[in-house]
């Protein structure tokens, strides 16, 4: 049976063919060192890294590549921020719908002193950007928040906290996990003070690519999470101070970025707009069918304009993680049971301990699949359809 | 008196930066090439961009204010 894939959000699949492509390449005909050995391999493989820079500062409209530094992910882009700069005695905001991502260095960073205030969400996943403003206090030193929630899609208002925090010159810090690629972001316009994203997901490339993006000045406040080896400087035992070095420690994952670069040339060239379109249209066709199933509950806006391309549910009567398995193995759906990384997002919606069912649609999904996997969810919500003992 | 195997090289903190300055000399046909940061000087990153002589002038000009570089220096 073909899979019909419906976990975008976990890790999109499957990926442009450019990017695998673009992977081949690189392993075929180039596979140097960048920046270390000065060989034409060598500096072909750092020559594909600026382009992958370049194109992915394009992206989020980032005036000077070099403030945008690569990571595995984006958790090692937020820890980098957290650990970076968060002192004891800071104070930090943040919001209910946070991935463990964000939560677990806070609350780690809590137990030496660091003071966190996570400004509680409305049932649909949103906030009120004034909440966040009333919480600001004179030790607050940062404002973290994502930009759309991994188990509801909620799009958070970027935008609007962004003014606030610029207005009381407090750096800001967007999770782009689960929009980069499939939402505009643009850093000057929302007032992002630090930007982490991911590669795997709405921008299509290959797992173990990511990045964050680091207003300029403000990489000096920040400590860098590794230290060693960056090509530059070599004579000198002390990290280079400048970008992108400081936080490019060790051999990067050349290939991986060879895979971005053609996946943000991707998205570039469909434009996210166009990508935004097509998502739309599978998230409103999904939700205008599931509400009229019974005994079918969704959760988060319910309006695919407010979100990603991520629905949550549950089916009375079958846990969520059964009703995943029911998916899979009767219809080759795939689907993410559960929690999500995401406790703090499920307290604020109402779901803890059982999760719910997420499906996360791509750019490469169509209206069939949404047809056959609203039939699908009926058959199981009604009972027609069981899962097996064994 | 200049020899005729005399030659310079504009050298980069950082590889990144040589090839912001690449891109850039590429699109304004100045010729040049890379190569391994000589080993007569003190290295800043491994690579550095070569060229003669008579295109110093225009390569400052074309870097100054676009890339950040850490010298260009004359070699023979």
């Amino acid at each position: 049976m073909k899979n019909i894939y419906f976990d975008n959000a976990a890790t999109s699949w499957p990926k442009p063919p450019e990017m695998i492509d673009a992977m081949n390449r690189y392993n075929e005909t180039i596979g140097g060192n960048p920046g270390r050995s000065g060989h034409h391999l060598s500096v072909e493989a750092a020559r594909i890294i600026f382009e992958t820079r370049e194109l992915t500062a394009q992206l989020f409209n980032i005036d000077d590549p070099f403030q945008l530094i690569f990571t595995r992910n984006a958790t090692e882009a937020l820890n980098q921020v957290i650990f970076g700069m968060m002192k004891n005695d800071h104070h930090v905001i943040t919001s209910g719908m946070e991935h463990n991502s964000v939560m677990r260095p806070l609350r780690y960073l809590e137990q030496n002193g660091l003071k966190v205030t996570v400004v509680p969400c409305f049932q649909d996943g949103s906030i009120d950007p004034r909440e966040i403003e009333k919480s600001i206090c004179s030790h607050t030193k940062m404002i973290i928040m994502t930009h759309a929630s991994n188990v509801t899609g909620t799009i958070m208002p970027v935008k609007e906290v962004g003014h606030i925090a610029a207005s009381h010159d407090i750096p800001f810090c967007v999770d782009a996990a689960q929009s980069a690629g499939s939402i505009p972001i643009d850093v000057e316009d929302m007032n992002i003070s630090l930007l982490a994203f991911t590669g795997h997901k709405s921008l299509y490339g290959p797992q173990g690519t990511g990045g964050l993006y680091i207003k300029k000045g403000l990489e000096n406040d920040l400590v860098p999470r590794m230290m060693g080896g960056t090509g530059s400087r070599s004579e000198f035992e002390t990290q280079p101070d400048f970008m992108p070095d400081r936080f490019e420690s060790g051999t990067p994952n050349a290939i991986g970025l060879a895979g971005l670069g053609a996946s943000a040339r991707f998205i570039l060239n469909q434009g996210i707009d166009g990508i935004r379109s097509t998502e739309l249209t599978l998230t409103t066709m999904f939700l205008d069918k599931a509400r009229d199933i019974p005994g079918l509950r969704l959760y988060g806006p319910r309006k695919a304009d407010l979100c990603t391309p991520v629905v949550s549910f549950t089916i009375d009567g079958i846990s969520s993680s059964g009703v995943s398995q029911i998916l899979d193995e009767k219809f080759s759906i795939l689907s993410r049971p559960g929690l999500h990384c995401a406790p703090s997002a499920h307290r604020s919606i109402n779901t803890l301990p059982g999760g719910t069912v997420r499906f996360s649609f791509g750019h490469f999904n169509t209206t069939d699949e949404i047809s056959y996997a609203t039939d699908a969810v009926t058959k199981i919500a009604s009972g027609t359809i069981k899962g097996d003992a064994v | 008196m200049m020899s005729l195997q005399s030659y310079c090289v504009v050298l980069f903190k950082s590889v990144s930066h040589a090839m912001r300055a690449e891109k850039i000399l590429k699109n304004d046909k100045i010729p040049f090439k890379i190569i391994p940061v000589p080993k007569s000087i003190s290295s800043e990153c491994g690579v550095c961009i070569r060229f003669t002589p008579e295109y110093k002038e225009d390569i400052e000009a074309v870097l100054n204010g676009t890339v950040e570089y850490s010298d260009i220096r004359e070699l023979h």
